[in-house]
């Protein structure tokens, strides 16, 4: 296994893209300009797993979200009158409560920085990334480590129910 | 001079991809190596597509610029290049701007993991199939923005079906890899090396893993639990060109119905990236189709007919091929008019061929001859994809919007499920049977 080539450098870029995307998620005011800075954000948190040899994870968020949900977030917000929705207010009234949990988030964060070396296990990382999707098949499925197999049947589940709820629903007859 | 030389030809003995091997030089000479091969690709298809399109609906084509139109591919560049770049006034400039980039990157990004050979690929990723869907699948988004930053009807309807089109699809294309990706875990033959015996159930997402699956099982996955392989690759085929919004399922750009669909307002330069991007997307998809269905870089019968005769005789093809491009333009030069008019056309015509022959010459040399095996029966099945997609457009008529859709969700969608189950079925039953098979007679 070769070591990774240039880590801090594409850790800070894809750290910079995902905090800019999600600025300007919330700042622009034209809703498929926020719906482009989601989608790159997503990118690059996609890079992030990537880093972290997790290329599954990576792979799915780039099949869900950016190629998924997102393209149906941009259809529905085509729809909509961008020139309307443009002079509406964008930020509401309640920024107590916004304050509030930006600061225990930010707690949290400073707590987890200060005092990680303590609260995490030490040990070297093994790079899985080689077998990082059988990993994910053999904890889901296995016969023998399959521990996640009920949890997953249950996921599925209620996917199911919420795609026939979604059909019940918007369909008049059926 | 003598190192880099010795450096070379060390690197050309390793039997790894310079991803695996974490030799960036090497990737980066790679990545020049398909972007090149790629772009050539794309404009041979360009003159290509009207030279058989033509022929097909009984025409002779472009004939004009250079002999038989050889050389329309860089008039039409030239012509793109120097054409004004237009932008409609109410359009949203960055979007307007950014969607044709966002185009080009998802169509050229996919080829890092596409396997040209067990070493010739950029790299081999974990998730090779998975990256190529899903950034294959980003396109969408550039389409979709493209037509609502044209500010416009028809790009904005164009998008909405393409985006509707696309989403739909891919369900159905993506059912059909899972069957695949299922096909590589049976017999206990799974992960080629990469989990060990202990995970011998475990099947690949790697590109170049599910080749060497085929190779282990002897069998190219679309002959697999016949028919069952045929109507996975059934669904793929039709879903793949759907995806790449191509004859008969071109309605995001129907040109009868809505002058040119999401790229309207597009012009010069911008609009050859949505060129570039549509051919290039179409080569990709259809390298999954080879990979995943079609034993991807294997030479036909590597099993039956093993053995280093067999090898040499394979390895003759490329120069063969070449030869025969050669041929064929030198009879085409004899076949010119004798009109001193034509002399240069001619010549060129035969400078072309010979220098396609000298390539087939070189092609015949024993270290070349092994190295290029791989890549040529690669590309000579994407090519026979290419032809079939150029066959499409000249003899189907476009669907309906509604049929589309009906053909997505209500034929591909239930078959897919149907094959997933199907497969995973007979993949638990086949090996007891079998045996029992053998037992009996």
């Amino acid at each position: 296994m070769n070591p990774p080539v240039g880590t801090p450098f594409f850790f800070y870029l894809l750290s910079a893209t995902v905090l800019i995307g999600g600025v300007l998620v919330i700042t622009r005011k034209n809703a498929v300009h926020s719906a482009l800075a989601l989608i790159t954000a997503l990118l690059a948190q996609a890079g992030l797993y990537l880093m972290l040899y997790a290329p599954f994870v990576a792979g799915v968020q780039i099949i869900l979200y950016a190629g998924g949900i997102m393209v149906l977030f941009l259809f529905v917000i085509m729809l909509i009158s961008i020139e309307r929705s443009q002079k509406e207010r964008q930020f509401n009234k309640q920024w107590l409560v916004g304050i509030a949990a930006a600061a225990a988030l930010g707690g949290l964060f400073i707590a987890v920085y200060t005092k990680g070396k303590s609260l995490f296990p030490e040990g070297s990382l093994t790079y899985a990334e080689a077998g990082n999707t059988q990993g994910v098949a053999d904890l889901l499925y296995s016969q023998h480590s399959g521990i996640y197999m009920f949890a997953f049947e249950i996921a599925s589940l209620l996917l199911l129910v919420a795609i026939i709820g979604a059909v019940v629903m918007a369909k008049k007859r059926i | 001079m003598h190192a880099i030389v010795e450096y070379i030809r060390g690197y050309l003995a390793s039997d790894q991809t310079p991803g695996a091997a974490g030799n960036w030089f090497w990737a980066t000479v790679y990545i020049l190596l398909v972007f090149v091969g790629l772009s050539i690709a794309v404009i041979a298809m360009n003159w290509l597509e009207r030279k058989i399109l033509a022929h097909m609906q009984v025409r002779l084509g472009p004939m004009r610029v250079g002999p038989h139109g050889l050389l329309q591919p860089i008039a039409d560049a030239l012509k793109l290049l120097l054409k004004e770049d237009i932008m409609p006034a109410e359009a949203d400039a960055v979007v307007f701007w950014v969607a044709p980039f966002i185009v080009v990157l998802a169509a050229f990004t996919v080829f890092v993991v596409v396997p040209f050979g067990p070493t010739h690929a950029i790299t081999d990723m974990n998730i090779g199939v998975l990256f190529m869907l899903g950034v294959s699948s980003l396109a969408v988004l550039g389409i979709v923005t493209a037509g609502w930053a044209s500010n416009s009807h028809y790009p904005l309807i164009g998008a909405l079906r393409s985006s509707a089109q696309m989403v739909s699809y891919e369900v159905a294309m993506g059912l059909a890899v899972v069957s695949v990706i299922l096909m590589t875990s049976l017999h206990g033959l799974g992960l080629y090396g990469v989990g060990g015996a202990a995970s011998a159930d475990t099947g690949t997402l790697s590109m170049i893993g599910i080749v060497q699956a085929q190779l282990e099982q002897h069998e190219w996955f679309i002959f697999k639990f016949f028919p069952l392989g045929l109507i996975g690759f059934f669904i793929f085929a039709v879903a793949m060109v759907a995806e790449t919004n191509r004859a008969p399922f071109d309605l995001p750009e129907a040109e009868s119905e809505l002058t040119a669909g999401f790229h309207t307002e597009y012009s010069g330069f911008r609009w050859s990236l949505f060129f570039l991007a549509e051919y290039s997307a179409m080569i990709a998809v259809s390298s999954i189709a080879v990979t995943l269905w079609l034993g991807g870089w294997l030479r036909p019968f590597p099993n039956a007919w093993a053995g280093p005769r067999w090898d040499f005789f394979f390895s003759l093809f490329p120069g063969i091929t070449f030869l025969f491009l050669g041929g064929l333009c030198f009879f085409s030069a004899a076949r010119m008019p004798k009109h001193p008019y034509f002399r240069i056309q001619t010549l060129g015509l035969t400078g072309f061929g010979a220098t396609l022959a000298l390539i087939g010459l070189v092609l015949f040399l024993p270290g070349v001859r092994e190295r290029v095996g791989d890549i040529f029966w690669f590309s000579a099945k994407v090519a026979a994809f290419m032809y079939l997609y150029i066959w499409y457009r000249g003899t189907f008529p476009r669907y309906r919007f509604d049929q589309l859709m009906k053909v997505g969700w209500k034929v591909l969608l239930p078959t897919g499920f149907a094959l997933l189950i199907l497969t995973a079925v007979l993949g638990f039953v086949e090996p007891p049977v079998a045996a029992w098979l053998r037992g009996v007679l």
